[in-house]
C-alpha cells in the first residue's frame, strides 16, 4: 500500500473529516462557530475529557474497562477541596500529588481485584463506582466545598493564560496525550499493554507480566482521574460530592470508542483519541448555537458511541477480508 | 468430559452428596440471609415485623423482577447493563403518550413496546454484529437515558389516578409486586431448571462455540433473552410509575448496580454457564433484609452506597472462589 493511501484509510484521517464536515455543516448555518472563539470554547470543554480518555485509552487496550474513573475523580477532588479548606495553611499546589496519588492508589485497588482474584472489570469498577462515590459522601458529610475555598492560584490555571490566550488546563491536558503517546509507543511496557490487549493468552508467554501490566494501566487510569479531579475544581471552582465525575465515565468512553480504540484490546492510538475528545468538544459547543437543549447531550452521545462501535466493526470485518490487521501503531 | 469412551477409572471420585449439596453459591446467599434476618431481629423489635418487610420488598421488587431475567442473561455468557435505562425510557414514553391523550391501555402497549424495541437494539448489535455486550450495553444505557431526558426534560410527569398505587394492592395481605416478583421466579426457575431451552442456556454461557456445533441455536436463545431483558424492564419501568405516581428521566437512576448486585449475590457466574434463579431470588430478599436493616439502624444514604458497592465485589470474589473450589 502507498504512503498516501495508508494515510487515507487510517482511522484518524476518517475522525478528522468527520470534525471538518461537522464544522462546516455547524459554520453553515451558524457562521459565527467557525472562528477563533468558539475554537476556544471546544477547547475549553474538552482537558478533563482528554485526560480521563488518556488512561482509559489504555485500560481498554489491555482489554479491559474502567468504569469508576467518574466516582475517583469525584473522591480525589473532595480530598483536595477539603485540604483546602480544613488544611489553609498547606501550600495549594500539594494538592496535584496529593489528588494524584490518591487515584493511584485508587485505580490500584481496581487493578488488584482484577488480577488478584482474576475478576472482570467491568464488575469490580461497577462496585469500585459505587464505593467510591459512597466514600466521597463520607468524608465530606454530604457538603459541597464552595468556590471561595478553591485557591484562586488554581481557578486562575482555568482562565489565565502563558501564550496565545489558551490557559494552562489546556496545556497541561495536551501534555499529558504527548507523555501518554510516547509511554504507549516508546516505553516497553507502553508496548507491553498493546501484547496484551491483542492476546491476553500469547502475552504471558513472551515473558510479559501480565500483573505489572494490568496494575500499571489501572493505576495510570486511576491517577490521570485524580488529575482530573484537580482540573474539576480549577475549572468550575467547586466540588459537589454527588454532581463531580458523575456521569464522566460516560463521556470519557465514548470519546475513547470513537478515537477508534477497539474494545477487543490491542487497537488504538493517542492521536485517535485526541480528535475523537475535540469531535466530542465540538458536539458539545455547537449545541447550544444551535438551539438544542442541553438535555438532548446524554442521546447524542449514547448515539455517537454506538455509531463508532458499529463503524469499527465494520472496519474490522473488512480488515479480515483483506487480511489486514493492524495492531497499535 | 463424559465421552462412551472414559471408563470408570478416569472419572474423578464424586464428590459426597452433603458437599454437592451444601457447597454451592447459594448456601452462601441463605446463610446470609439467615445472619442477615437475625442480626435485624437484635438491631430492632419492630424489624421482623412481616408486613414492614414486605411494604420494603415493593420498593426493590421492580429491579428484583430484572434481576432474574439477568441472571440467564449472564448464565448464557452475556451481560446487559442498560435495564434501568430502558425502564425510565418505557416509563416516560408511556407517561408522555398517555399525557398526550392516547388511552391508557394504548399507552401501557406503547411502554411495554418500547421496551421490547429496546431489547431488540440491544440484540441486534450484540448478535447480529458481534460487539460485545459489555460495550454494547454500556453505549445503549447512555441513549435510553439521554431519549429518556429528552422526552421528560428535567420536569417530572404525572401519571393517571386509575394506574397508580401497584404497591398498595395487597392479594391474601401480600403487596402485588412481591407477588409478581415471586410468580416470575417461579416461571424462570422452572424454565431454567426443567426445560430444553433452560439447559441450552447454561450451554451457551458454558461454551457457546461448542454449543453451536451441538446444533444449539445459540444467536436465537440469547436474542429471545434480550427482548426478555427488554420486556420485563419496561414492566419494571411501568411498576415503578405506578408506584411513584409520576415519571422523570431518571426513574431507577444507578439501578443497575444492585441489578447485577443480586445476580452475583445469589452465586451467577459472571463468566456465564453457572446461577441459578433460586440464588438470584434468595438474594433479592437478602438486599431487601440489609438495605432495610441498615436504614433501621440509621445507616446514613451514603455508608448504604459504600456497603452495595464491597458487597458486588465480595459476593463475586465469593463465588468464583467456590466455583473454581468445587467444580472443574
Amino acid at each position: 500500500m502507498t504512503g498516501w493511501r495508508s494515510l487515507l484509510l487510517r482511522r484518524e484521517t476518517g475522525i478528522a473529516v468527520m470534525i471538518v464536515l461537522f464544522c462546516l455543516a455547524v459554520g453553515a448555518v451558524k457562521p459565527q462557530f467557525l472562528t477563533l472563539n468558539s475554537l476556544r470554547i471546544i477547547l475549553l470543554l474538552t482537558p478533563l475529557i482528554l485526560i480521563g480518555a488518556m488512561g482509559q485509552m489504555l485500560v481498554i487496550v489491555a482489554r479491559h474497562v474502567d468504569l469508576s474513573i467518574g466516582s475517583i475523580l469525584g473522591l480525589t477532588a473532595m480530598v483536595a477541596g477539603m485540604m483546602f479548606r480544613y488544611a489553609p495553611e498547606v501550600p495549594w499546589p500539594l494538592a496535584f500529588p496529593l489528588a494524584i496519588g490518591l487515584g493511584a492508589v485508587l485505580g490500584l485497588v481496581n487493578g488488584a481485584l482484577v488480577t488478584l482474584f482474576r475478576l472482570p472489570a467491568i464488575i469490580v469498577t461497577l462496585g469500585t463506582l459505587s464505593l467510591y462515590r459512597g466514600m466521597t459522601f463520607i468524608i465530606s458529610d454530604a457538603k459541597q466545598i464552595d468556590r471561595q475555598y478553591v485557591p484562586s492560584a488554581l481557578k486562575a490555571m482555568s482562565q489565565t493564560s502563558p501564550v496565545f490566550g489558551i490557559p494552562w488546563i489546556i496545556f497541561i491536558a495536551f501534555g499529558v496525550a504527548l507523555l501518554t503517546w510516547w509511554f504507549a509507543m516508546h516505553t516497553r511496557i507502553g508496548r507491553q499493554v498493546f501484547a496484551l490487549g491483542s492476546n491476553p493468552v500469547a502475552a504471558p508467554l513472551r515473558g510479559i507480566n501480565v500483573t505489572r501490566v494490568t496494575l500499571t494501566v489501572f493505576a495510570i487510569s486511576g491517577a490521570l482521574s485524580g488529575l482530573a479531579g484537580i482540573m474539576y475544581a480549577s475549572r468550575w471552582g467547586f466540588v459537589n460530592p454527588s454532581n463531580t465525575g458523575n456521569g464522566f465515565e460516560f463521556q470519557v468512553i465514548a470519546a475513547v470508542v470513537i478515537g477508534g480504540v477497539s474494545i477487543n484490546g490491542g487497537v488504538g492510538t493517542v492521536p485517535g483519541v485526541v480528535l475523537g475528545v475535540l469531535l466530542l468538544g465540538c458536539v458539545s459547543a455547537a449545541l447550544p448555537l444551535l438551539g438544542i437543549p442541553g438535555t438532548t447531550q446524554s442521546a447524542i452521545y449514547g448515539a455517537v458511541i454506538l455509531i463508532a462501535l458499529v463503524i469499527d466493526r465494520m472496519v474490522r470485518m473488512q480488515g479480515r477480508t483483506r487480511g489486514t490487521q493492524r495492531a497499535g501503531a | 468430559m463424559t465421552e462412551t469412551s472414559a471408563t470408570a477409572r478416569d472419572a474423578a471420585p464424586p464428590r459426597p452428596l452433603w458437599q454437592v449439596l451444601l457447597i454451592r453459591p447459594e448456601m452462601m446467599t441463605l446463610i446470609l440471609l439467615l445472619v442477615g434476618i437475625f442480626a435485624g431481629s437484635q438491631l430492632s423489635e419492630f424489624f421482623l415485623d412481616t408486613d414492614y418487610i414486605l411494604k420494603s420488598f415493593t420498593l426493590s421488587a421492580e429491579f428484583a423482577m430484572v434481576a432474574l431475567v439477568l441472571t440467564l442473561v449472564i448464565i448464557a455468557g452475556e451481560i446487559d447493563l442498560s435495564p434501568a435505562a430502558n425502564m425510565a425510557l418505557s416509563a416516560c414514553l408511556f407517561a408522555w403518550v398517555q399525557a398526550a391523550g392516547v388511552p391508557l391501555p394504548l399507552a401501557v402497549l406503547v411502554g411495554l413496546g418500547a421496551g421490547l424495541a429496546m431489547g431488540a437494539l440491544n440484540g441486534a448489535l450484540v448478535i447480529g454484529l458481534q460487539i460485545p455486550s459489555i460495550i454494547v450495553t454500556i453505549g445503549t444505557l447512555i441513549l435510553y437515558r439521554g431519549l429518556a431526558q429528552i422526552i421528560a426534560g428535567d420536569k417530572s410527569i404525572r401519571v393517571p389516578e386509575s394506574f397508580v398505587g401497584i404497591n398498595d394492592v395487597m392479594v391474601a395481605g401480600i403487596p402485588l409486586p412481591v407477588i409478581l416478583f415471586c410468580l416470575l421466579a417461579l416461571v424462570l426457575g422452572l424454565l431454567l431448571g426443567t426445560t430444553i431451552f433452560g439447559r441450552q442456556i447454561y450451554l451457551v454461557g458454558t461454551n457457546e462455540v461448542a454449543a453451536r456445533h451441538a446444533g444449539v441455536r445459540s444467536a436465537r436463545i440469547r436474542m429471545i433473552l434480550f427482548l426478555m431483558m427488554g420486556l420485563v424492564s419496561a414492566v419494571a419501568g411501568l411498576m415503578t410509575a405506578s408506584r411513584l405516581g409520576s415519571v422523570r428521566y431518571d426513574l431507577g437512576l444507578g439501578g443497575e448496580l444492585q441489578m447485577v448486585l443480586m445476580a452475583m449475590l445469589g452465586g451467577t457466574y459472571i463468566f456465564g454457564g453457572r446461577g441459578t434463579i433460586l440464588g438470584t431470588f434468595l438474594a433479592a430478599w437478602l438486599l431487601v433484609i440489609v438495605t432495610t436493616g441498615m436504614i433501621v439502624a440509621n445507616v446514613l444514604p451514603a455508608w448504604q452506597l459504600c456497603v452495595l458497592g464491597l458487597l458486588l465485589i465480595v459476593s463475586i470474589i465469593a463465588t468464583n472462589l467456590i466455583y473454581s473450589r468445587t467444580q472443574r
